[in-house]
């Protein structure tokens, strides 16, 4: 319980954390300061750790190195119920054999919470859900909706420091998920919690996170607010990730400053022309995203130094927008243009890149160069 | 020779003859209407185990019901007698009271350490051979189960060598021990027996109950814990009544192989020392007084007393096939 004190902190902290299965390792020196009332998004490809690491937070598995602390205290050997954490589980995890109140009410009931207030705080959260009308429901009587809304009520009921959600919608239709998603960014504004929330699905984490954690392979890529993370991506995994479409990426080489590869020459600006010239020369990853790639006629991109030419292979109309897979000397890359214009697989076209949101990556370290 | 004949003959001409009724069956079926075909169909071909059941079960069960009324030689009829002395046999009453102990003491042993072994194995790496090797006195018939404990409870007055293993191994661990006879004393005979039937069950137990927890959800387990409960609270609040369903149709099993006791008591002994349990007395009434009235009284009762446990067993098993589905 927290005592009642408005000003406790609830950050979480991760020092050096490491989790080791044997000689694998799932997760490497893991840092982060993650601060109070944030919500924290862990996001990755299956297998990155990330839902390791949350479940270390939880006390589910132990911490095989490195220090965990949640507000002031270290919390590596406490149990989960001396954590003051609260949970939301890929599947729900209710007790089927409780009503939709009693899932509610066991936590509350373990910690000997008397009963007129766990009837109190129990209504008070099946209100902000609305589920009030499912109180006395089985969880299989209930829709999966319905039933991600009980798991966040048992949660909500404990008034824990921190909530751990992993996957927590993962499992509900596309409309749902959506629904869902504003209702959890609203829980988050109305309770004033710090979140840390696990997904795969980049789209979840840009639009519900304060900062995200984006992980590969049990190292930390980066870690930022969504728009840096867009602008700014620290390596060519991230700038992969974070994005739909995700970002094109070609071989070039730099010579006298300028991108060249087969059908395109395009002139880096800024910094980014800076930090290319060690690399005079040599070949570099390009990255640019679909949404700054336009068609010669149809873009507001001015153009200049900035043109690629290639075979429309793919057109993929989607009505406000149509990508268009180009291939550029055997390279392949998607523009996202107007939705009404007309190209068909086969025609030649002209691309424009909007040089402002160039990217260049090392081809050996992937490691973004300039622009940070 | 002639047998092998007779087997092969048997083991071919079965089948050519279901084949050949049903193929009758169906051409009988070819001639009706096809609406009238369509109820008709069913019959046809549940016929064969519907006349084998009736036969071999429920003529049997409405003869032994009628013969219970019947005397000796089943020749007249005798009324309630043969029910009348059973209830005020000083024998018959003794079984019951043993088999009660079977059914109170042989149900929660099994039960319970069936659970015990199936939380215990399912936390540590070497669970599968525990259980393999719990599982193993399933293979033996109750039979050499009964000889081999048999040998194990032997008694020699102290002072000579002990050839039973249990009186040995005690009389070689505990200082100042006196050999007991297992079998043969009132405290601890009927005790004894007990244990030899939940040594056979308890394996199959184990097995059952630890499919039923393999089947709750790690999430839930990890739920519970998160919520704050103790590893005893989750057992107790969320293991426990989640494999409710499974220990019951195990408990019911149980019942029912306890009320059904024989072989074990039979073979280890025979009844005496005031272990005699139902079954062996209906066997006794049967073969050594030769009253077949007062041996079908008891397995009437028998039948009285199982069916209602078998009604709730199968009405279980439906209820966790449907949930399974």
């Amino acid at each position: 319980m927290r005592d009642g004190a408005v000003n406790t902190m609830s950050e979480v902290i991760l020092k050096g954390v490491y989790k080791r299965y044997g000689k694998t390792v799932a997760v490497t020196d893991f840092n982060l300061h993650i601060e109070d009332k944030e919500f924290m998004v862990f996001v990755g490809p299956s297998g990155c750790g990330k839902s390791t690491t949350l479940r270390m937070i939880a006390g589910l598995e132990e911490i095989s190195d490195g220090t965990l602390q949640i507000g002031e205290k270290i919390c590596n050997d406490l149990p989960p119920k001396d954590r003051d954490i609260a949970m939301v589980f890929q599947n729900y995890a209710l007790y089927p054999h409780m009503n939709v109140y009693e899932n509610m009410a066991f936590g509350l009931r373990l910690r000997k919470t008397p009963k007129d207030l766990i009837d109190k705080k129990v209504r008070e959260a099946a209100g902000i859900l609305q589920i009030e009308h499912l109180l006395g429901r089985k969880p299989k009587e209930l829709s999966g909706g319905q039933r991600q809304r009980v798991a966040l009520g048992r949660a909500i009921v404990r008034e824990p420091k921190v909530f751990l959600m992993d996957e927590p919608l993962s499992n509900l239709d596309a409309k749902l998920r959506v629904e869902m998603r504003s209702q959890i960014g609203k829980l988050h504004r109305r309770l004033g919690t710090t979140i840390i929330y696990v997904t795969h699905d980049q789209v979840e984490a840009m639009t519900m996170g304060t900062r995200i954690v984006v992980m590969k392979d049990g190292f930390i890529q980066q870690c930022d607010t969504p728009l840096n993370l867009y602008d700014f991506p620290k390596n060519k995994f991230v700038a992969g990730f974070i994005g739909s479409p995700s970002m094109n990426f070609l071989t070039v080489s730099v010579q006298n400053g300028m991108l060249n590869a087969q059908g395109l020459k395009v002139s880096p600006e800024g910094t980014l022309a800076q930090s290319l010239r060690p690399y005079e020369g040599k070949q570099v990853w390009m990255g640019i995203r679909p949404e700054h790639v336009g068609l010669k006629g149809f873009t507001n991109i001015p153009v200049g130094e900035n043109i690629m030419e290639g075979e429309v292979e793919v057109v993929e109309p989607l009505g406000a927008q149509t990508d268009i897979l180009v291939s550029v000397g055997g390279q392949i890359l998607t523009a996202k243009v107007d939705g009404h214009v007309m190209v068909n697989a086969g025609d030649m076209v002209q691309l424009v890149v909007d040089r402002s949101k160039l990217h260049a990556f090392d081809l050996q370290s992937e490691n973004a160069l300039g622009r940070s | 020779m002639n047998h092998i004949v007779m087997l092969l003959l048997a083991s071919v001409s079965i089948p050519l003859a279901l084949i050949g009724y049903l193929a009758l069956g169906e051409g009988f079926l070819s001639r009706l209407a096809k609406n009238t075909a369509h109820r008709v169909r069913p019959w046809i071909w549940i016929a064969p185990a519907l006349i084998l059941l009736c036969v071999f079960l429920v003529y049997p069960t409405l003869s032994t019901a009628l013969s219970s009324f019947k005397d000796a030689t089943g020749d007249l009829f005798v009324g309630l007698a043969n029910y009348k002395f059973i209830f005020t046999n000083p024998d018959t009453l003794a079984s019951m009271k043993n088999n009660l102990l079977w059914l109170v003491f042989f149900t929660v042993g099994s039960v319970l350490f069936g659970l015990i072994t199936a939380i215990l194995a399912d936390r540590v790496r070497y669970g599968g051979v525990v259980k393999t090797v719990m599982f193993m006195p399933m293979a033996i018939s109750n039979v050499a189960a009964g000889v081999i404990w048999k040998f194990m409870y032997d008694y020699r007055p102290a002072g000579l060598p002990q050839t039973g293993t249990v009186n040995a191994v005690l009389s070689s661990v505990v200082p100042g021990f006196e050999p007991i006879a297992w079998l043969i004393q009132p405290a601890t005979n009927n005790g004894a027996l007990i244990f030899v039937g939940v040594w056979m069950v308890v394996g199959f137990c184990t097995v059952i109950l630890s499919a039923g927890l393999r089947n709750i959800s790690e999430e839930v387990l990890e739920a519970a814990k998160i919520d704050g409960a103790t590893d005893w609270q989750t057992f107790r609040s969320i293991t426990l009544p989640l494999l409710m369903p499974t220990v019951l149709v195990v408990a019911t099993t149980m019942v029912i192989n306890a009320l059904k006791i024989f072989d074990i008591v039979y073979v280890m002994t025979n009844g005496n020392y005031n272990t005699d349990v139902i079954a062996n007395q209906m066997y006794k009434q049967l073969f050594v007084t030769q009253h077949s009235g007062q041996a079908s009284a008891i397995a009437i009762i028998l039948l009285i007393a199982i069916a209602p446990v078998m009604v709730v067993n199968i009405r279980r098993y439906r209820e966790q096939m449907g949930s399974a589905a």
